[in-house]
């Protein structure tokens, strides 16, 4: 009986759109057999190139998921997410490669790299508290700076990381002695490198997306929805605003250390110049534009944002056979189609492709109200001095 | 049941409250008046522990919460309404009402004092599903005191509650009030419905420029000269 009303919401948005048992139980096998033929089906159809497009669809969905605790549900504005992403980078390309001549197992480099991008989370979070929106962005954006300049210049007078060459030789993943840098066989299917990987990310990926599912509808998701919404209401209700902010900033973060230590072994390279401003950004508009706050949207725009530019890749040679010669290069095109792809979004589907329902009844409500509704959550409660 | 005892409070370098002593008993429904800038909406955020207290005490069912954050005082049984009503415009009626109950473990009490709160604020149970945001100042008003009340407290704290309302309705939300009393809920009201609040509460405060001036029970206050003349208009 007292269990009765927690259960209620996840038992109702299963019921919403179901559909027929038979039919939904159909649907999940066909998704599961896709998730598992992926790697083979694109191979085939688009050549294995893609297959690492996939990887990398993988990790950065577990990296915008991240972000997604910290901007979508709790509310706030983070410039500087990819120095996380970079700490776990970091955390496994030392501890695993010849620089210090290190080889701890990935079990081990795992959770570390989740604990100490956590750690570094509390770092940003713990003076920023008090601040809130635009000034918030600027210290985020601030924090993510310092550390890649910390690790572009960290070659001297001890070299703790290499500095701008990076680090090399990073020891790939091996998982009961089974590296996934190698090619495995079983019967008569063979499992190239990409393959492994892309078999070991969606297992992480589909544990983060568990995670963040869980997160979304327990208490601590409804206290973060709360301050996002008004502080001093959140904290006139009973939420501990200061922990649950940390921690948000420590389940975001901790996410992105992950994420960056699959990314280092990966890539079995990394270079400061991986995590600039323009990647926090990229990772940002991800979440934006899939639909902030919700899972699933976010997994569609990091879906989109890595997968577009690849595409892209294909209009050199497109223009080639068309004009005989290159007119525009695809990398400026990149950043071009990028800009109108957000601002196509923006005009028409502004609270993302795949929004949440708060958000989408957030920018339902606006219109509606068309400059009736006040400003902004806790406009007037905003520490105003009001003597 | 509420002793607030030489409390300063301040923004930086402006000191808006310059040592106040105040008192609310258990059951009492106690209003402080007093003109915009009198440090009446500070206070009540140093009392709910939005603000933390230069100097003083502030000591809640004989524990001294001076120095406790808001949710832990929350927890102890003071629950504060925030001026400008502080809802959560973009989660609907039945999910605020929840966020009250937040610190509160027994889903079944929860339940109850859910369609309490319906039945005390019918329009509310009419609004259930829909956006906070789109109620009307009045049941914005409502939800807020109706919120507050789901974490069950003790102490109310109500910062201008007829903020920006008409008439009628203001007089709808000050009769809720006066039933709230009755339940010996203990409330403190900030008002600058000098009028309205004292024929509310039993006692007042009158502050200005940051200091008590004027105490006593409501009645005697109503009929001093001081008081008809600055807060009454007459």
């Amino acid at each position: 009986m007292p269990e009765a009303r927690s259960a209620a919401p996840p038992a109702a948005s299963r019921a919403g759109p179901a559909g027929s048992p038979l039919a939904r139980s159909v649907l999940s096998v066909l998704a599961i057999a896709a998730l598992l033929l992926a790697p083979f089906l694109v191979d085939a159809l688009l050549g294995r190139a893609w297959v690492r497009v996939l990887d990398l669809v993988m990790l950065y969905t577990m990296l915008a998921l991240g972000l997604n605790i910290v901007v979508g549900f709790a509310g706030l504005l983070d410039l500087g997410y990819i120095a996380f992403f970079a700490v776990g980078a970091y955390l496994y390309a030392l501890c695993a490669s010849p620089h210090f001549g290190l080889h701890l197992p990935f079990w081990l480099l795992l959770p570390a790299a989740a604990l100490v991008a956590g750690l570094f989370g509390m770092l940003l979070g713990a003076p920023t508290l008090k601040l809130r929106g635009d000034y918030l962005a600027i210290v985020t954006l601030g924090f993510g700076e310092i550390i890649r300049i910390f690790l572009n210049n960290l070659n001297a007078p001890v070299n703790l990381t290499n500095g701008p060459q990076g680090i090399t030789l990073i020891r790939p993943i091996e998982v009961a002695g089974v590296s996934m840098a190698k090619m495995h066989s079983i019967g008569p299917v063979s499992f190239p490198s990409l393959y492994n990987y892309y078999y070991l990310f969606l297992v992480l990926t589909l544990l983060v997306i568990f995670v963040s599912a869980r997160l979304q509808h327990s208490r601590v998701g409804r206290a973060w929805v709360a301050i996002r919404e008004d502080e001093l209401a959140a904290s006139a209700s009973g939420v501990n605003t200061r922990n649950l902010k940390l921690l948000a900033f420590a389940m975001g973060a901790s996410f992105g250390g992950i994420a960056g230590s699959l990314y280092a072994s990966f890539q079995g390279f990394v270079s400061p110049e991986s995590f600039g401003l323009m990647e926090s950004i990229m990772v940002l508009c991800m979440v934006v534009l899939g639909g902030m706050g919700n899972i699933r949207g976010v997994v569609l725009g990091a879906a989109l944002l890595v997968t577009l530019p690849e595409a892209l890749r294909y209009i050199g040679p497109l223009q080639r056979s068309l004009f005989g010669q290159v007119h525009v290069e695809p990398s400026d095109l990149r950043l071009l189609l990028f800009g109108v792809a957000l601002v196509l979004v923006m005009r028409w589907r502004p609270a993302g492709l795949w929004p949440s329902a708060v958000r989408r009844r957030e920018f339902v409500a606006a219109r509606a109200a068309a400059g009736d509704m006040p400003g902004g959550p806790g406009i007037s409660t905003d520490g105003k001095p009001s003597p | 049941m509420l002793a607030v005892r030489s409390l300063q409070l301040g923004y930086g370098a402006i000191v808006a409250v310059r040592g106040i002593d105040l008192d609310v008993g258990a059951g009492e429904l106690v209003a402080v008046i007093g003109a915009n800038g009198a440090g009446k909406t500070t206070s009540l955020r140093g009392i709910a522990g939005a603000l933390p207290a230069r100097t003083g005490s502030i000591v809640f069912d004989g524990e001294d919460i001076t120095g406790l954050p808001v949710h832990q005082r929350v927890a102890r049984g003071m629950s504060l309404v925030p001026e400008g009503r502080g809802i959560f415009a973009r989660l609907t009626v039945a999910e605020n009402l929840d966020m009250g109950a937040y610190l509160r473990r027994d889903a079944a009490g929860v339940r109850a004092d859910l369609e309490r709160s319906y039945a005390l604020f019918p329009r509310l149970g009419e609004r259930r599903r829909q956006l906070a945001g789109t109620l009307s100042g009045g049941e914005q008003q409502m939800l807020a005191i109706a919120r507050a009340l789901m974490g069950r407290p003790r102490l109310l704290l109500l910062d201008e509650p007829s903020m920006g309302l008409a008439p009628l309705v203001t007089r709808l939300i000050f009769d809720t009030i006066r039933s709230i009393a009755a339940e010996r809920v203990s409330i403190l009201l900030i008002e600058q419905n000098a009028r309205a609040a004292l024929e509310l509460a039993s006692r007042a405060y009158v502050l200005e420029g940051g200091r008590v001036t004027l105490a006593g029970p409501s009645a005697d206050l109503l009929s001093s000269e001081a008081v008809r003349k600055a807060y009454l208009g007459e």
